[in-house]
């Protein structure tokens, strides 16, 4: 979706200040926040694409009047309320107001680091030869579905070159929709700084995106 | 998702939402779905075992070893896991090189995507507005914040993380460190010159 959290390019959100000795959570209701939204994840049901997806899909001035943390906790409400495992009432009255969804089994400690190690790779065996070869001009398609996307806005409708060729990849598109993985072939693909943000622009600049096969089409 | 997003909440917002996480805590664990025991794991991995030190010690070696440093540029993934660095964030990986041509900065203008295994968690900087709107269209501007001039014919190459792949920047060595071990050489790397917003100390920087 064409949402605020799609930033590449927008103007007037001023310098970036880098905070020195920056700790990794600012607060212990951060820490908190970060690993119930990891720790749900498998007994909750949902991939890593819904749950981009639940923190993405709200109105501009929620997801830019929120700090990191709080969307997280807020994708996280979303999420686990469309599931039946929580009630709102329940989130905003801060107590158990009904019984648990049966069945869901929650993460052990000595789980916990052996999930981590292991990640959830997204690569998938091909079904048919890739498309585009690297050095190829490809075109990125101009779209702009409702639903979650990862071709940003500020790439769509530009001539690129593919460069990176990193095999079948989980396509977000379905799999935030819970329909499928439909593993497509990913590609990085370059672009000049010009074709993208005008002839005044850095001459010296590219910048590649990493695109599922059916976000490009030949030129 | 600003910045001064800890400026702007006063503190009784704060509160509010350090409530709301703590009885969310209490209800979810009250209906068997998390263990608070293994939150605590969760939280000590990320703030104690996993950080920009295993990036550190994967540049070392590659600015170290010449056989590590080409096994790393064909698969990063494999030559990262043999220093026992893999999993979540970090599943496919690629390393991409500095060189006096070229200079590589790494951002997620859709999210926060970032290498963890290697840099750990990323700063409030990386996820914030500013970062993901000006890294793709103005570097050089954001390298200035970070106080980094480059030469102005060094060619600058944006990688935008928009998918399951993870970049990790592999700075140039700096120069007077021939003979350097590598523990060393680790004393050069920062987090921010493996994402390509900084540079690596000079050996004059830590004598």
């Amino acid at each position: 979706m064409d949402g605020a959290h799609d930033m590449g390019g927008v103007k007037g959100f001023g310098p970036v200040v880098p905070e020195p000795n920056e700790p990794v959570f600012h607060d212990e209701w951060e820490r908190r926040a970060f690993a119930l939204t990891v720790a749900m994840a498998r007994p909750g049901g949902w991939n890593i694409d819904m749950s981009r997806f639940a923190r993405e899909n709200r109105p501009p001035e929620d997801y830019l009047s929120k700090s990191y943390f709080e969307l997280w906790l807020a994708g996280l409400e979303t999420l686990m309320i469309e599931r039946g495992l929580v009630t709102r009432e329940e989130i905003e009255a801060g107590k158990v107001l009904s019984p648990p969804k049966p069945g869901i089994k929650p993460v052990a400690p000595d789980e916990v680091t052996p999930a981590i190690r292991r990640g959830g790779p997204t690569e998938r065996a091909p079904k048919a030869p890739a498309l585009f070869a690297i050095g190829e001009t490809v075109r990125t398609k101009v779209i702009h579905p409702v639903t979650h996307t990862r071709l940003p806005q500020y790439v769509r409708g530009h001539l690129g070159t593919i460069e990176l060729n990193h095999g079948c990849h989980v396509f977000p598109d379905t799999n935030s929709l819970g329909k499928g993985e439909d593993p497509q072939w990913l590609y990085t693909v370059r672009f000049d700084g010009p074709e993208l943000w005008g002839k005044d622009t850095d001459p010296t600049l590219s910048v590649s995106v990493d695109a599922w096969e059916s976000y490009l089409e030949r030129v | 998702m600003s910045d001064h997003d800890h400026d702007r909440h006063d503190h009784s917002e704060l509160s509010e939402t350090e409530l709301r996480v703590r009885a969310l805590e209490s209800i979810l664990t009250e209906k068997g779905y998390v263990d608070p025991a293994a939150l605590d794991v969760l939280i000590d991995l990320y703030e104690k075992k996993i950080g920009p030190r295993n990036g550190v010690r994967v540049v070392a070696k590659a600015w170290s070893d010449p056989a590590y440093h080409a096994r790393l540029m064909k698969d990063a993934t494999a030559a990262i896991a043999e220093l026992d660095y893999s999993g979540r964030q970090g599943e496919h990986m690629v390393v991409v090189e500095n060189t006096p041509e070229q200079h590589n900065m790494v951002v997620c203008t859709l999210c926060s995507c970032y290498p963890h295994p290697v840099l750990g968690l990323p700063p409030v900087w990386y996820k914030s507005a500013p970062y993901r709107s000006r890294a793709v269209s103005d570097p050089r501007g954001v390298l200035r914040d970070f106080g980094v001039t480059l030469p102005e014919t060094t060619k600058i190459r944006v990688w935008d993380s928009t998918a399951e792949i993870r970049y990790l920047v592999l700075p140039m060595r700096p120069e007077g460190t021939e003979g350097w071990s590598e523990q060393q050489l680790a004393e050069l790397v920062t987090r921010d010159s493996m994402i390509g917003t900084g540079l690596p100390k000079q050996p004059s920087e830590i004598a």
